[in-house]
């Protein structure tokens, strides 16, 4: 099925808890080497035909407006699949 | 004097608010989020809870809502707006207000009752606080922790737009101790902690005078109903 793909990350510098919680609990079961845990998100667009250039601009607009964040989050990458 | 209350799916305080209104004076106008008629209320206020199940991001989509984008436009006329906890994360994530809401630094969701201290008292929801006045009112969330740009937090504290800030401890780890903001107008507040929960004596937090005597948070709401009378 043709679907875009939208990754968002938390902030570089911004704290984020939950990884923080996660590489806690990785340490805890032995695996000392890994030094940090960073959790985002990804976002499956689907579509039932294939998608336009246009499609991807406009997923690109609602990735950086909605779906996202500024404050808090970086799009890392938005990128079709077919 | 009307004040709406907005209900999302997911609102777990607007019957507290109701009430609040109620107990401070105001009639309380309920209003639906897909409807973008506002009833002609002279003030709005959005509740807390989980509206859409904090999906994407907590009231990311409830900023969406068609009720909001009226709320948007209205704010900008002026229209005095309050933001309580999810209804917080709302005018964030609506961009009434800077900055964002994280998860709280220690990944608890708290629930106690939270001393704070008035900042700003020129704003509509915050006219009858003493300038530096300190208050007690519950805190109860999982996602708390304001967080902004450098620039924002100059911005901030040089305008003056911090309303409240947290004592005697920073419960979820909030940037300069931020507990609620406005904007440059004073007619949009926003905070984390909830004024609704202590309006009546025997209902609100614990004080040194007696249990449960707490009614601090009814000044939000004597505050914008002075206003409108005064405008």
């Amino acid at each position: 099925m043709p679907k875009i793909i939208v990754e968002i990350m938390p902030k570089q510098d911004l704290l984020d808890p939950q990884g923080k919680a996660v590489a806690n609990s990785l340490h805890r079961s032995g695996q000392k080497e890994i030094s940090a845990v960073r959790i985002g998100k990804r976002i499956e667009l689907h579509f039932e035909r294939e998608i336009t250039d246009k499609d991807l601009e406009e997923a690109k607009t609602q990735a950086a407006n909605f779906l996202s964040n500024d404050v808090i989050e970086d799009v890392v990458a938005v990128t079709k699949e077919d | 004097m009307k004040i709406g209350v907005i209900t999302y799916p997911g609102t777990l305080d607007d019957r507290d608010a109701q009430r609040a209104i109620r107990l401070a004076g105001g009639t309380p106008v309920p209003l639906w989020h897909a409807d973008d008629d506002l009833k002609k209320v002279d003030a709005v206020v959005l509740p807390g809870g989980f509206s859409y199940g904090d999906y994407l991001r907590c009231g990311a989509i409830a900023a969406q809502a068609p009720a909001t984008k009226e709320v948007i436009r209205l704010a900008g006329q002026g229209l005095p707006v309050l933001g309580i906890c999810n209804g917080f994360q709302i005018l964030v994530e609506s961009h009434l207000l800077p900055g964002g809401l994280i998860r709280n630094e220690k990944q608890h969701f708290v629930c106690k009752d939270q001393k704070l201290r008035v900042e700003n008292n020129q704003t509509s929801w915050t006219n009858m606080f003493e300038k530096d006045e300190e208050i007690l009112i519950p805190l109860k969330n999982g996602e708390g922790g304001y967080i902004a740009s450098d620039e924002t937090l100059k911005m901030l504290e040089a305008e003056n737009l911090i309303t409240f800030r947290y004592l005697d401890g920073n419960p979820n780890g909030s940037l300069n101790d931020i507990a609620g903001l406005t904007n440059k107008r004073g007619n949009v507040v926003g905070l984390m902690p909830h004024p609704e929960h202590a309006v009546e004596p025997g209902f609100g937090p614990d004080t040194k005078t007696a249990m449960r005597s707490g009614i601090d948070g009814l000044k939000f709401f004597q505050s914008v109903l002075q206003q409108v009378v005064n405008a």
